[in-house]
C-alpha cells in the first residue's frame, strides 16, 4: 500500500469531503497550523474557492455561526486552530452544539466539526498548549475524535464530517510528518472503534493522538527488555470503545495510560476508573498514568520536557508495572 | 387582520393562563413571559415565509405560538410532560419546534445571535433565497459575541435579520430588587450597530404597523442578498415581569379596555395606556376593521381552546424516567 505523511492524508480527507458533499464548507483554513506542510491546503483553496472562509479572530461567533449553519443545512468544518482558543467558544460548542439535540428532545441535529490542534508543540507555553479533550469529554453531546496515524486521520475525519452530531476533531501538529500506509480512495473509520496498534501479552498501554506514537516507541524499546506491550489506540473518546479497552486489560492484567491532558481529571483518570470498575480482579499491578504534570505549561525547553509524557517515561512505567 | 388579532390574544391569554396555572400549583420552575411584547413577535413572524428559519430565546412562548405551535404541546413542554415538543427535555427555556423552522431555542443571553447569523450563512451557501431571523433581548448587546457576529454578518453580507426586543425601556432596574434592565454605555442601541454598515432602526414594539414596516424592509434586503439588518423594537417591561417570578400584576386583560378605558383599574392605567394588544384592538375598531362583538368572539374562542390545551398538559403523563438517557445524539438516519 502507498505511504503518505499524516498531513497529506488529512488534506486528502478534507478534499474528498468537499468534493463529495456540496454542503461541506471550511470556516478557517489552518488545518495544518503553521507547519511547512500547510501549502498542501492551497490546492483546496483553489478548487473550492467560495467554500473556504477566512473569518476574523472571533472564535465565539465563528463556532456559533457554524452551529447555526449546521442546524440550517450546511455541514461546516470549523478550524479553531490552537486548542486553547476553543475556550473562547465554549458557550457555542459546549452549551449550544452539545445540548441542541438533547434539549430539543431529538428534534435538532448539529452536523458540525470543530477542528483543534492540542498539546505541547514546543515552546507554546501556557496559553497555546492545552489538551482540552477531558473537559470536552465531561460535556455529554459532543463526539470526540483523536487520530494518531495517517490512516486514522483520513478515516476519522471522513466519519466526523458524515456524522449528524457535533464532533470535536482533536488533532496534533507533531503528527503531521508521521508516515504510514493510507488506502487510496474513500473510506471512513466508524467513530467508537478502538484499534490495537500493537498486540502484546504482558501489559496494555492505552493512548490517543500523538501519545499513540510515543506508546509505540516505548513498546518497541520495552520489547528488547522482554516486555511485550499491547498498544490500544482509543481513536475516539465519544463514542468510547470500552469493550476493546477492557478486553485488553483483562488479557494482559496490567495497564499504563498515556495521555497529554493534565493529570487530574484527565483522560487517563477516566480510563483508570473504568479499569478499576470493570477489570480490577484481572489487574496484577496498580494502574500507572503517564500524563502532563499538573502545572501550566512552561516555555523553556527543559521545563517543558520535564512535565511532558515522553516515551522514556512510558518505558519507565512499563518497567514498573512489570516489576 | 383577524389572524393578527387572534395571534395577539392567543399570546396574551397563553401567558396569563400559565401564570395562573403555576399559582394554582402546577410545577415547572422559573419561566419568562412575553406579555407586553406580543405586537413585535406577531408582526415580525407574520411576514416570514414557511421555509425561513428563526432562532429564539428563553422568552419564546409568544414566538412559537405566532408561528403556529400547538398550545397544548407547548404547555406540556413547559410542564415537563412527555407530550411536550421536546419530550420534556427542554422545558420553557428551550421549547422549540423544528418543523416550524425554529433552529434552536437558546436560553444563553446572546446565544441566538451567532446561530441566526450562521443560518443566514447556510442560506447564502446553499443558494436558498430567504432570511434567517434571530430574536434576542437588549441584554444580549452586552455580550461580545453580538459584536463578533455583527462584524461577520457585515463582512460576508449575510441575509440575517437581528431583531432586538428591548423590553428594558421603563424598567426600574435592579435597585428595586427587580430584574436588571440593560446596562449599556451607548445612549441608543442602534448606535452600536451603525458603524458596521448594517442598517439599524428603532421602532415602537407595541405598534404592529411600525414593526411590520421595519421588518418588511429588513426581509426584502435579506431576500435580495443585500445583507443584514438590525431592528430594535422597544417595549415597556410589563410590571408582571419585573419581579423575579412572573405575576399577574395588572390582572387579567379585559378586551373591553379597548373601548371602555374607564373599566381599567386606576392603578393599571399607566400600563394599559401603552399595552400593544389593547392598542391594536382600539385601532382596529377605529379603522372599522372589526367590531366589539368579533373581538369578544375571538377572545372567547381563544380562551376555550387554551383551557382545553392547558387541561391536556396538566393531565398528560410525565416521561418515562429512563428516557432521560435518550436523544443525546441524533438518531441514525438512512443515508
Amino acid at each position: 500500500m502507498r505511504e503518505l505523511t499524516y498531513a497529506e492524508a488529512k488534506v486528502e480527507a478534507l478534499r474528498d469531503a468537499l468534493r463529495d458533499d456540496p454542503r461541506v464548507c471550511l470556516i478557517g483554513s489552518f488545518f495544518l497550523g503553521l507547519s511547512p506542510r500547510r501549502v498542501l491546503l492551497d490546492e483546496i483553496r483553489r478548487e473550492f474557492a467560495g467554500r473556504v472562509f477566512d473569518p476574523p479572530i472571533s472564535e465565539g461567533a465563528i463556532c456559533g455561526m457554524a452551529v447555526g449553519a449546521a442546524m440550517s443545512g450546511l455541514r461546516p468544518i470549523v478550524e479553531v486552530t490552537t486548542a486553547s482558543f476553543l475556550f473562547h467558544a465554549f458557550p457555542q460548542v459546549l452549551n449550544e452544539a452539545a445540548n441542541a439535540c438533547y434539549m430539543s428532545g431529538g428534534q435538532l441535529r448539529v452536523p458540525v466539526v470543530f477542528h483543534i490542534l492540542h498539546g505541547l508543540r514546543g515552546g507554546g507555553a501556557a496559553q497555546h498548549s492545552h489538551s482540552p479533550q477531558a473537559m470536552l469529554w465531561n460535556t455529554p453531546g459532543l463526539e470526540i475524535a483523536l487520530p494518531g496515524s495517517p490512516r486514522d486521520v483520513k478515516g476519522l475525519l471522513t466519519a466526523a464530517v458524515q456524522s449528524d452530531n457535533p464532533t470535536v476533531f482533536v488533532d496534533h501538529a507533531r503528527l503531521f510528518e508521521v508516515r504510514g500506509e493510507v488506502p487510496e480512495g474513500r473510506f471512513s473509520i466508524a467513530l467508537g472503534k478502538a484499534e490495537i496498534k500493537r498486540a502484546g501479552k504482558d501489559v496494555t498501554v492505552v493512548a490517543t493522538s500523538l501519545m499513540v506514537q510515543r506508546a509505540l516507541e516505548a513498546a518497541k524499546a520495552a520489547a528488547s527488555e522482554n516486555i511485550d506491550a499491547e498498544v490500544v489506540d482509543l481513536r475516539t473518546l465519544v463514542p468510547l470503545d470500552s469493550e476493546t479497552l477492557l478486553a485488553s486489560v483483562r488479557r494482559t492484567g496490567r495497564l499504563v495510560v498515556v495521555d497529554e491532558c493534565h493529570r487530574s481529571c484527565g483522560v487517563a483518570a477516566e480510563v483508570a476508573a473504568l479499569a478499576a470498575e470493570h477489570a480490577l480482579a484481572h489487574l496484577r499491578a496498580p494502574v500507572k498514568r503517564v500524563t502532563t504534570l499538573d502545572v501550566p505549561v512552561p516555555f523553556s525547553a527543559p521545563l517543558e520536557r520535564y512535565i511532558e509524557p515522553t516515551a522514556d517515561k512510558v518505558l519507565a512505567a512499563l518497567r514498573e508495572v512489570m516489576a | 387582520m383577524m389572524k393578527m388579532l387572534r395571534t395577539l390574544l392567543l399570546m396574551r391569554r397563553f401567558e396569563e393562563m400559565l401564570i395562573q396555572a403555576q399559582k394554582s400549583g402546577a410545577s415547572f420552575g422559573h419561566f419568562h413571559v412575553y406579555i407586553g411584547q406580543e405586537c413585535t413577535g406577531a408582526a415580525a413572524i407574520d411576514l416570514l415565509r414557511a421555509d425561513e428559519h428563526l432562532v429564539t430565546t428563553h422568552r419564546n412562548h409568544g414566538h412559537l405560538l405566532a408561528r403556529g405551535a400547538d398550545p397544548a404541546r407547548l404547555f406540556a413542554e413547559i410542564m415537563g410532560k412527555a407530550a411536550g415538543y421536546n419530550k420534556g427535555k427542554g422545558g420553557t427555556l428551550h421549547a422549540t419546534v423544528a418543523e416550524l423552522g425554529f433552529l434552536s431555542t437558546s436560553a444563553i443571553v446572546g446565544g441566538a445571535i451567532p446561530l441566526a447569523t450562521g443560518a443566514a450563512l447556510a442560506s447564502k451557501q446553499l443558494g436558498r433565497p430567504g432570511a434567517a431571523v434571530g430574536f434576542f433581548g437588549d441584554g444580549a448587546l452586552e455580550e461580545g459575541v453580538f459584536f463578533e457576529s455583527l462584524n461577520m454578518a457585515a463582512l460576508w453580507k449575510l441575509p440575517v435579520v437581528l431583531l432586538c426586543e428591548n423590553n428594558s425601556a421603563g424598567a426600574l432596574g435592579q435597585s428595586a430588587g427587580e430584574y436588571p434592565g440593560s446596562t449599556i454605555a451607548a445612549r441608543q442601541l442602534i448606535e452600536l450597530v451603525l458603524p458596521f454598515g448594517i442598517p439599524a432602526v428603532a421602532v415602537d414594539g407595541t405598534d404592529v404597523k411600525a414593526v411590520q414596516e421595519a421588518m418588511r424592509a429588513a426581509l426584502e434586503r435579506a431576500r435580495k442578498g443585500e445583507g443584514a439588518s438590525f431592528i430594535e423594537a422597544r417595549t415597556q417591561r410589563w410590571p408582571g415581569s419585573r419581579p423575579l417570578w412572573p405575576a399577574l400584576a395588572t390582572g387579567e386583560t379585559d378586551v373591553a379596555y379597548a373601548w371602555q378605558p374607564e373599566r381599567i383599574p386606576p392603578e393599571h392605567r399607566e400600563w394599559f395606556a401603552h399595552d400593544g394588544v389593547i392598542r391594536y384592538l382600539r385601532e382596529a375598531i377605529a379603522a372599522r376593521e372589526c367590531d366589539r362583538a368579533q373581538i369578544l368572539e375571538v377572545d372567547g374562542e381563544v380562551r376555550r381552546s387554551l383551557e382545553k390545551a392547558l387541561r391536556f398538559a396538566i393531565e398528560a403523563p410525565y416521561p418515562d424516567p429512563a428516557s432521560a438517557l435518550t436523544d443525546v445524539f441524533a438518531a441514525p438516519e438512512a443515508r
